[in-house]
């Protein structure tokens, strides 16, 4: 019995340490951007530890169909370093919020050479173990309309008339029951689906006598 | 009477699954090493097979949309005809059913037809794959199947 116990704790505590010890980096997958505008590319992290004063982001570039990769930001030590010799001088800035876990940076002015691959590496000393996450960008003179969004848009408009009428039959149903609806009969005698209508009724009169004399 | 009610819905099933395997199935154009359909098109090359999704245009979005619109629709007309079938009154017809039945033909031809207009040319040897075959095939099937439900009458 004591044996299970101190096992079970060994297990634990072995367990748990390594979980805290894993830092999940989330950026977007794939971003798109026009010709010429601005795009934010966000960047945070889950840790289980608190957000220290060390904490680092860095940003690093692969352009489409390169091999490497080169560095265009670093946070470190409280302050951002953008890049100022390679391809975003002048052109990146950081836009984020440390102190609440956010690492996101901004492209100005973008231009179809910057299609390409952004990866970002968060670190949280002592939780500096964990897999960087990339987004792709891509740079459109015109953006394409997303995959399913037209196919789900037909599918969802043609199913929500389908629903549009069965909906509108079934009351219009529950109200000429109810007699709520009421196709009310004129005087004339027009065949109605209501039930007395709001026909007028006369007080009856007994119809005129006219008095002849008896002629003998 | 049992004899064609089974038939019938047979017939039914047999669309229903025509135009499942057509909507699903990665064979709209096959040609070489390379077939493509609605939602993938795919590469078979030594290494392997690599597929990427669909182009982004907007007509392969609306032929997926019809697919899938028609085999929702004749998916509820088999819902209606079982209903139908316990709640109708004698002599009556399966108006319900048969509408359902043949808008599902409707849109299964319309997803074909936009498909056979505006598939990318230019591919040496691409020929039209069995899903293609598939979807034209049970476009009459639902008509007629819908024309059938409006003539059946519910005899006790």
């Amino acid at each position: 019995m004591l044996t299970i116990l101190a096992l079970a704790s060994v297990i634990l505590l072995g367990i748990v340490p390594q979980q805290s010890e894993a830092i999940v980096i989330y950026t977007g997958w794939e971003r798109h951007a026009l010709v010429g505008s601005d795009i934010r590319l966000s960047c945070s992290f889950f840790s289980w530890r608190w957000t220290s004063d060390d904490v680092t982001f860095s940003w690093s570039y692969r352009p489409d169909g390169a091999r490497d990769a080169i560095s265009v930001f670093h946070y470190t030590g409280g302050a951002p370093y953008v890049d100022n010799k390679g391809p975003f001088r002048d052109r990146l800035e950081f836009v984020g919020n440390p102190g609440r876990r956010d690492g996101s940076i901004l492209l100005k002015n973008l231009d179809y050479g910057d299609n390409g691959t952004f990866t970002c590496d968060a670190k949280n000393p002592p939780d500096i173990v964990g897999r960087a996450s990339s987004v792709r960008l891509l740079v459109f003179e015109k953006v394409p309309i997303q995959a399913g969004v037209i196919t789900g848009s037909i599918i969802g408009a043609v199913l929500g008339l389908l629903l549009l009428i069965v909906v509108i039959y079934y009351l219009m149903r529950f109200l000429v029951a109810r007699r709520v609806f009421n196709l009310s009969v004129s005087k004339h005698g027009k065949k109605g689906k209501g039930k007395e209508g709001s026909q007028q009724r006369q007080p009856w009169r007994p119809p005129p006598v006219t008095c002849l004399p008896l002629t003998s | 009477m049992l004899l064609i009610l089974l038939a019938v819905l047979i017939l039914h099933l047999i669309i229903l699954v025509l135009l499942f395997v057509s909507t699903i199935a990665n064979a709209w154009t096959v040609g070489g090493t390379k077939n493509t359909d609605l939602w993938y098109s795919c590469l078979t090359t030594k290494g392997g097979y690599h597929c990427s999704s669909a182009s982004n245009e907007d007509w392969i979005q609306a032929v997926q949309a019809l697919m899938v619109l028609s085999v929702l629709f004749c998916l509820f007309s088999l819902v209606f005809f079982m209903c139908q079938l316990f709640t109708l009154v004698k002599g009556g017809r399966f108006f319900f059913t048969a509408v359902f039945q043949i808008l599902a033909s409707l849109f299964v031809m319309c997803g074909a037809i936009i498909y056979t207009v505006m598939r990318p040319d230019g591919e040496e040897d691409a020929a039209f794959g069995f899903a293609y075959i598939l979807a034209w095939v049970s476009f009459p099937l639902c008509l007629v199947s819908g024309l059938i439900y409006i003539v059946l009458r519910k005899r006790e």
